[in-house]
């Protein structure tokens, strides 16, 4: 009876944990290779092919081996001047929540492809997620250098900032869904329409909030190379550096997870109940969990490819037009968008029509008029004409 | 609650890995020579003028961290509501209501006092 317990709810639980944990990791550390590897092709230069070379690896694609040999092997550094102990935690701090995670995120149809089945899950995550400022500040802190010290107050501004409409994003889910765990949120999708629509503008804000919160460019800030080094991390290196680093790249597939989790059907691909919904998959047993996995880690991948993406598209923003954005427009659309939803979906109730309905149409018809507005035909200019101009 | 025990034995997994790491793993294998110039601040490659713990920094910073956790707290209060919302109705919502209403005059009050403007 006890081996049972056991068995259920820590031994199989354990094992999809670390096998989910070391194909994320496995992830991250490619994503390293395939960010610098696209920004390359996507600015016109080839970015890292050369490793692996000699033993016929295609692409430089033995980077990916070759970067933590290299950061296992190099020598640490620790400043004289710094805070030791704090200098030690600041980059351990933002691993640990940033791992841990991975327990909480659905990846498939339950039960085989949840970790653990919480029904707080989501709370849960964002409590976990909202740790990691810690560490960057004490870490920036500790260092005891102008640039990190900087750095390290930057990205704690920045994140705490933002931490609020991303938090405010995720009230208009919870009023449609009505539950804070995961797989339901997941089946109501599947059973309706993706969240996006109904919300499309909290989606929009949480993509905004994701940004901002990984540091990632055009919200890079506290890592701008041309004014601050290398912002919290500067005086960090060998392993160390690479916590941080790892920290980061895993946050960016949480924050990922949960895009999909919250607004894209996470493992589903349906729509009012039919296609590709949670009983459908379960129906096909194993093969069906796989293709749920599958379907789950591509909306993911889109995602990670989006942070590449917008890394090659926008310039840094300034640190006041950053907080502007964060306090001034995203906290205003965010409440403005609970407001609605509220009010549409009880008057919904009010007068017999279907509240979430209406929702998904007006964010359909944004999402419409904006691909119109983008794909206008527009006089083209040609390179001879944009060279003669010049 | 069966379920959450999984979490405290991958929290023990995970926070062993980056000490096995940083502690163990990396000091038998890693360079280590050392330096008197190595281990000072980095500063442009010139000695460094001054330390960062004799400098001051903006009080601005203090500002977003008190605004922060008013607007944290709020968000808090939010999700409760929103999980039982479509049960509570309109009640629930005009309670909420007045409560954003509360919250929205500090934020405008904030806003006029040009606390959340940088510069």
């Amino acid at each position: 009876m006890t081996q049972d317990l056991l068995l259920r709810y820590l031994i199989w639980p354990l094992v999809k944990f670390l096998v989910a944990f070391i194909i994320v990791q496995v992830i991250v550390a490619a994503m390293n290779w395939v960010e610098r590897r696209l920004l390359g092709l996507m600015q016109a230069r080839l970015g890292p092919n050369r490793v692996g070379r000699e033993f016929g690896i295609p692409w430089g694609l033995a980077q990916i081996v070759a970067d933590p040999i290299k950061f296992i092997l190099k020598e640490d550094i620790v400043p004289s001047s710094s805070e030791k102990v704090a200098y030690f935690l600041g980059p351990m701090l933002p691993l640990i929540p940033a791992f841990l995670v991975f327990c909480l995120i659905p990846y498939g149809p339950p039960p085989t492809f949840v970790v653990t089945h919480v029904n707080v899950g989501l709370l849960l995550i964002l409590a976990l997620t909202s740790t990691g400022v810690y560490g960057i500040i004490l870490g920036g802190w500790a260092s005891n250098n102008k640039y990190s010290l900087m750095g390290g107050l930057r990205s704690a501004a920045q994140m705490v900032s933002y931490e609020v409409p991303f938090g405010l994003s995720i009230v208009g889910v919870l009023m449609l869904c009505g539950s804070f765990d995961l797989v339901h949120i997941i089946n109501y999708q599947a059973d309706h329409i993706w969240n996006l629509f109904p919300q499309l503008i909290a989606a929009f804000i949480f993509l905004v909030a994701m940004n901002a919160e990984n540091n990632r460019t055009p919200f890079d800030l506290p890592e701008a190379e041309s004014e601050l080094v290398a912002g919290y991390h500067t005086e960090y290196s060998a392993m160390k550096f690479a916590f941080f680093m790892l920290a980061e790249y895993s946050s960016m597939m949480v924050n990922c997870c949960l895009m999909v989790s919250l607004f894209f059907g996470g493992w589903t691909m349906a729509i009012n109940g039919y296609g590709l919904t949670t009983g459908v998959l379960r129906g096909m047993g194993l093969l069906g969990g796989i293709l749920g996995a599958l379907i789950f880690i591509t909306k993911v991948m889109v995602f990670m490819l989006m942070y590449i993406w917008f890394r090659a598209t926008f310039p840094r923003f300034r640190f006041d037009q950053l907080m502007d954005l964060g306090w001034k427009w995203m906290i205003p659309l965010a409440l403005a968008n609970i407001a609605v939803t509220a009010i549409v979906v009880l008057l919904g109730d009010q007068f017999d029509f279907q509240g979430e309905v209406v929702l998904s149409i007006a964010g359909a018809a944004i999402i419409v008029f904006t691909l119109i507005l983008l794909l206008r035909p527009r006089a083209k200019v040609t390179h001879a004409r944009r060279v003669s101009e010049a | 609650m069966a379920n959450y025990s999984v979490l405290l034995v991958a929290a023990a997994i995970v926070i062993s890995l980056p000490v096995l790491t940083l502690f163990v793993i990396t000091p038998l294998v890693r360079a280590s020579r050392g330096g008197k110039v190595k281990l000072e601040p980095y500063e442009c490659g010139i000695p460094a003028s001054s330390l960062a713990i004799d400098h001051r920094f903006s009080v601005r910073y203090f500002l977003i961290a008190v605004l922060f956790i008013v607007f944290d707290v709020e968000t808090v209060f939010l999700f409760p509501w929103a999980i039982r919302f479509k049960q509570l109705g309109w009640f629930g919502a005009i309670e909420m209501g007045v409560f954003l209403a509360i919250l929205l005059v500090g934020y405008v009050y904030a806003w006029k006092r040009k606390v959340l403007s940088w510069v």
